[in-house]
């Protein structure tokens, strides 16, 4: 009787710990092999969840790649790899081309690229670096907030308050120099590549600065004090030792930048002028590959129109594919995976 | 020893570089968060005037008619993103947990390289696989295919969120869970995972923001409705779709309405952007 009193008291002190995890102790042999195999039994299980969850994974971007050719198929078979580099769209006729499409989502896309590579890079360099300790950290979150912008925001804005400025910048850019073949196009809508590339500059500065400057501060300390200690000015420190160690990373950051543009989509269909044309100045008013999809998708009345809509999802799927691959590479052979990408 | 002419010259030229492009480094840094500012300041500007009570618990109105409001994409846009983390929080934290739990070589590597891969996937054409995977056989858009192409663009960023976290705890805790020969996945759910519970989260906070700002894959999968709807079979309205809309309207009274979502929207995605922050602060900066 006592016995079990004490035994009972133990077992309640066990129940009352923080963590209830700890069964009550085995009490003979075989209960202890039960209650072991009872656990393995149990790490079976929940390892063959996780690992299934993680095969999940894989067919589910599988699945992804099998449904967009399934959906673009019958486009695929008809037009074939002249579709890229067809130059007609026309849904009366159903012909299906989309060479003006993908030159205007890189034109746009590189335009971008050209106006934040050296401010992204600039601010990397500042935040990374030069920046004191109390001003850096709350840099760093603002600068991660303006990546939080969901992208119709940016749209909206770039709509009301970027189209009318740039349609003045325009005109005064066509006045005086109207001879220089990119500034002569029509100075009368906004929108168009120069207005697009602005707004997709803004929205992938914050992912280039963001990686960037994780990259920099990844790169050891030492490579830059040998250089002081030799006698360097911190800029020389920065461009010779820091700079070529990161290198690598920061083109990937640049490219999975690039990635983001051209996958864009609602801040350019509201802002890119949408019209199917090959641009030849930076005022044209083009369609790009996400913004043609978003624009014409509801309006596609047969089925060979909405299957050359999702064959042109899945060009765009393809490039954006390809430079995520090579700017997770050239990101992973510097950090090792030590750099997050979620921005 | 004495310094040439030569030498004091490009001594100066040195400085005067090092000098310059700090100037450049804060003017760039200067003029991000400067732009971030314009953009916010003028959603607020713009969007304060119009929201009230009314504006959050009412259905859309005729143009015209005046007043009306943004009740159903509201309720819409967390139907369809409280769908997506159903399907999305359970493989997106059991993948994370095969990953860093269960040392896997090469299924563990490929699963991670993917997610991060998968981030950059254009929303639009996940919503063009919502699509041909749900529209197409379904027959009609619903609020459901909206939910799927949510939970593709989630589960990556689950996944990578919740790896982080689950490094953020030390081993010790785990050997000390084994050591007293608790069994393995026993550590892992009720030691390891509430220890970093915080941080997982502010990740699907992260995750639920970011999918409820996407106007993209909406388009053509929830489709949005003017109309009150909770049901998963029929079309439903989302904030960023109706803020899409309004915006490509010609009336003014809609683009009031845009803006006013606007700010709902991002009032919404910073704070969550902030709560991220504080759990991750300890291993981003240091």
């Amino acid at each position: 009787m006592v016995h079990k009193t004490a035994e009972s008291v133990a077992e309640r002190a066990l129940d009352s710990l923080p963590w209830k995890v700890l069964d009550p102790l085995p009490r003979s042999p075989s209960d202890h092999a039960a209650r072991r195999d009872q656990g393995t039994r149990g790490d079976k299980i929940f390892y063959a969840i996780t690992k299934s969850f993680s095969i999940f994974v894989i067919i589910l971007a599988v699945l992804l790649v099998v449904y967009l050719v399934h959906g673009a198929w019958q486009s695929i078979q008809k037009f074939g790899w002249h579709f890229l580099v067809g130059m007609t769209w026309d849904p009366v006729a159903e012909i299906f081309g989309t060479l003006p499409t993908i030159v205007g989502t890189l034109a746009k896309s590189f335009l971008a690229i050209l106006i934040a590579v050296p401010i992204s890079l600039a601010s990397a360099i500042f935040l990374a670096i030069y920046a004191p300790r109390w001003l850096r950290n709350p840099l760093s979150y603002l600068i991660e907030l303006l990546a939080a912008i969901p992208s119709v925001v940016f749209g909206l804005w770039g709509l009301f308050v970027l189209v009318p400025l740039v349609r003045t910048w325009q005109i005064w850019l066509k006045a005086h120099f109207g001879w220089f073949p990119l500034f002569d196009g029509p100075a009368i809508y906004g929108v168009g590549v120069l207005c697009a590339g602005l707004i997709l500059a803004i929205m992938i500065t914050p992912i280039i600065t963001a990686i960037s400057r994780d990259l920099l501060r990844a790169v050891p300390r030492a490579q830059m004090e040998a250089m002081l200690a030799l006698g360097a000015t911190r800029w020389e420190a920065v461009w010779k030792a820091v700079l070529p160690y990161a290198r690598v990373g920061l083109v990937g950051a640049v490219v999975l930048g690039l990635g983001r543009a051209v996958g864009e989509t609602m801040a350019v269909t509201l802002v890119g002028g949408n019209a199917f044309r090959l641009p030849t100045s930076l005022f044209d008013p083009v369609h790009s590959m996400a913004s043609q999809i978003a624009s014409e998708f509801t309006e596609a009345t047969y089925n060979l129109y909405v299957s050359s809509l999702i064959y042109v999802g899945l060009v765009l799927f393809g490039i954006t594919i390809l430079l995520g691959l090579l700017s997770q590479l050239l990101i992973w052979r510097l950090s090792r995976g030590q750099v997050g990408i979620l921005e | 020893m004495t310094m040439n002419r030569k030498d004091n010259i490009r001594l100066a030229w040195r400085l005067f570089l090092d000098k310059f492009v700090w100037v450049f480094m804060l003017a760039s840094t200067a003029l991000t968060i400067s732009v971030l500012a314009v953009i916010l300041g003028y959603v607020v500007y713009q969007g304060y005037g119009y929201i009230s009570w009314s504006f959050l618990t009412s259905l859309p109105t005729p143009v015209g008619q005046g007043g009306g409001g943004i009740a159903n994409a509201l309720v819409g846009s967390l139907i369809v993103v409280g769908i997506a983390s159903l399907m999305a929080v359970p493989i997106g934290i059991g993948t994370a947990i095969f990953l860093n739990e269960y040392q896997s070589r090469w299924l563990g590597w490929s699963v991670r390289f993917l997610a991060d891969v998968f981030t950059g996937v254009p929303a639009i054409v996940v919503g063009l696989f919502a699509y041909a995977m749900v529209v197409q056989p379904m027959g009609s858009f619903s609020a459901f295919s909206g939910s799927v192409a949510y939970a593709f663009l989630m589960i990556p960023i689950l996944v990578i969120s919740a790896q982080e976290a689950l490094r953020l705890v030390p081993g010790e805790i785990r050997e000390a869970a084994l050591a007293l020969g608790v069994p393995v996945w026993k550590t892992i759910l009720r030691i390891v995972l509430p220890t970093c519970s915080r941080a997982l989260m502010t990740g699907l906070l992260l995750a639920f923001a970011r999918a409820l700002g996407e106007a993209s894959p909406m388009l053509f999968t929830a489709f949005g409705n003017s109309f009150w709807n909770v049901s998963l079979a029929k079309p439903i309205a989302t904030v960023p779709l109706v803020i899409y809309r309004y915006a490509t309207a010609p009336y003014d009274d809609w683009h009031a309405q845009a803006w006013a979502a606007s700010l709902i929207l991002v009032f919404i995605v910073f704070v969550a952007s902030t709560l991220t922050r504080l759990a991750f602060r300890s291993r981003l900066d240091d």
